[in-house]
């Protein structure tokens, strides 16, 4: 009896990630133009409704800080596209993974493992919504959007935005055995209030006090402060890091029950 | 046995004009199964209505103290939730119908394979282009009576002419879905659902949803009034003030063409990907 030596390496931990990452590129390289939209264009598209036109008829006063409408939602408006963006990723896309088109199933077949297959997922999307708010974060400039340098730092209050509900999301899709039917629910009843009523376009002092603290839940409403911090102030250094420890915490939550429901699904 | 159900007799004027095979008389087959599907998930069905409501309350806490008014249809100032909410009849009539008739219908079309089987029975193209249609606008129907019970809870229609914003819906749900499930024919993967929002956001946010035409320049004025929602809102927020003009007829005739168009262009469609 011959022993047969193996000639496949196994991956490394972060080395099979990666190479999930390549393969997000490889498609990406195909398709970019299609994803323009959710890649910065949409956040660009409010900005111009609504700092330019809604803005036009509103009236700088207390609400918005003395500042002009198209200052007050700039940065707002940037967390708000980071957080559709990812729950959207994070939703179909990770539940055709798993069903549609398989190609979960058919990554954990080789040496990667159902850990990297989800690290992969966190890596592509954190870089697509750097790169989201980067090109947003540039077009906005042309709007004359921005009052200081503490744009770069917005980039990045948007992509932690991003994060936090990335991963509670994709560990909901992952635990998802049927057509995703609870998805369009959660589009409704939680992505788009967390959009209207998270401090995006109005303080949320303007809600009455009785379902002020929704607002305090919402992952938004902590990036949208985070977002108006660094770009135009009025937010304390405390209550930043109060912040962003939100947000933080969200995603390490998240990430370890996505991390579980991967493991659950993928390891037969 | 297995008794078979004969195609139906009485023959109508459909049937003798169109070329044989395209239609059977059978649409309604199409909204029976839908119903069917929806019967165990009403809370997704019903969820529509509560999404406008959403938009109305986060207008009257929130924007409607940023701007308390704006020029209305006759150039008058009028309370800015008044303004905003027969707009957002007409968006959520618009996106109700978009929906049911492109992610749904493309996953129908390319996933589940259900006009494959469908079209190997008696029932034609056009069978399930107006049957899906009817079932895109019966939903859509809906949510415009459940909105229109809301708005007029709020004090926010001044007319009774704000009855007609219901038919006025389900003309634009019928434009819309028709048109839409004639452009899905064309999507060859998920990643291209972006297209959807492309065209929908931009006319959501420059339709005169939010702020009125006047704050454009004189050339966008002209694009603005291209766009199919545009001519949507024109006609709801006329019938919501009661301030009816001639030009609402204009808006009319352009939803009547949109939906003809798509209905004609999304049986040809279905005709050409599945039966050839």
């Amino acid at each position: 009896m011959t022993t047969v030596e193996s000639t496949g390496r196994v991956v490394g931990k972060w080395h099979g990630a990666w190479l999930r990452v390549e393969g997000y590129w490889t498609w990406y390289r195909r398709h970019w133009v299609s994803t323009l939209y959710s890649t910065g264009l949409q956040p660009v598209l409010f900005l111009a409704a609504m700092g330019l036109g809604f803005g036009s008829q509103v009236r700088p006063g207390s609400v918005t800080g003395g500042l002009s409408y198209l200052h007050y939602i700039a940065p707002a408006l940037l967390a708000a596209g980071a957080a559709q963006q990812a729950v959207g990723e994070s939703s179909y896309p990770v539940l055709s993974g798993f069903k549609w088109q398989k190609d979960y199933l058919a990554v954990t077949a080789t040496p990667v493992s159902p850990g990297q297959v989800f690290g992969g997922h966190l890596i592509w999307s954190a870089m697509r919504l750097t790169l989201a708010g980067a090109i947003y974060a540039f077009v906005a400039l042309f709007f004359g959007a921005w009052t200081g340098p503490g744009v770069l730092l917005v980039i990045l209050a948007g992509t932690v935005t991003g994060l936090a509900c990335i991963t509670p999301m994709a560990a909901l899709a992952a635990r998802t055995s049927d057509e995703g039917q609870r998805f369009g629910l959660i589009f409704r009843f939680v992505v788009m209030p967390m959009t209207l009523f998270s401090g995006t376009f109005f303080p949320i002092t303007q809600l009455p006090a009785a379902i002020r603290w929704l607002a305090w839940l919402s992952p938004l409403w902590h990036g949208t402060q985070l977002a108006r911090g660094v770009s135009i102030g009025g937010v304390g250094g405390w209550a930043m890091l109060g912040h962003f420890a939100v947000l933080a915490a969200l995603f390490a939550a998240g990430w370890a029950l996505a991390h579980r429901a991967f493991y659950r699904r993928l390891v037969v | 046995m297995v008794s078979v159900q004969a195609p139906p007799r009485r023959a109508g004027l459909l049937l003798r004009v169109l070329p044989p095979g395209l239609y059977a008389g059978r649409a309604r087959t199409l909204v029976e199964r839908s119903v069917m599907v929806y019967r165990g998930n009403w809370l997704i069905f019903l969820s529509g209505a509560a999404e406008p409501f959403l938009y109305l309350l986060a207008f009257q806490l929130g924007f409607g103290t940023l701007v308390s008014e704006v020029a209305g249809p006759d150039g008058r100032p009028m309370s800015y939730v008044a303004f905003v909410a027969p707009a957002l009849l007409a968006t959520s009539a618009m996106n109700g119908a978009v929906f049911e008739s492109t992610y749904n219908l493309f996953f129908k079309l390319r996933y589940a394979k259900l006009y494959d089987a469908m079209l190997a029975t008696p029932i034609g193209p056009l069978d399930v282009a107006l049957g899906e249609i009817g079932w895109a606008i019966t939903r859509g129907g809906l949510y415009a009576v459940a909105f229109l019970a809301i708005a007029a809870a709020m004090g926010l229609l001044a007319s009774w002419w704000a009855l007609l914003m219901v038919p006025a819906a389900l003309l634009v749900g019928l434009a819309f879905s028709a048109i839409g499930m004639a452009l899905v024919t064309f999507v060859r993967s998920t990643a291209q659902f972006d297209y959807i929002q492309l065209a929908l956001t931009p006319m959501f946010l420059f339709a005169t949803t939010f702020f009125p035409l006047s704050v454009y320049p004189e050339p966008l004025q002209w694009v603005v009034r291209c766009l199919p929602l545009y001519h949507a809102i024109e006609l709801m927020r006329g019938l919501a003030t009661g301030l009816l003009s001639g030009s609402m007829l204009i808006n009319l005739a352009y939803l009547l063409v949109l939906g003809g168009v798509g209905l004609w262009a999304s049986t040809r469609r279905i005709a050409k990907l599945l039966l050839t």
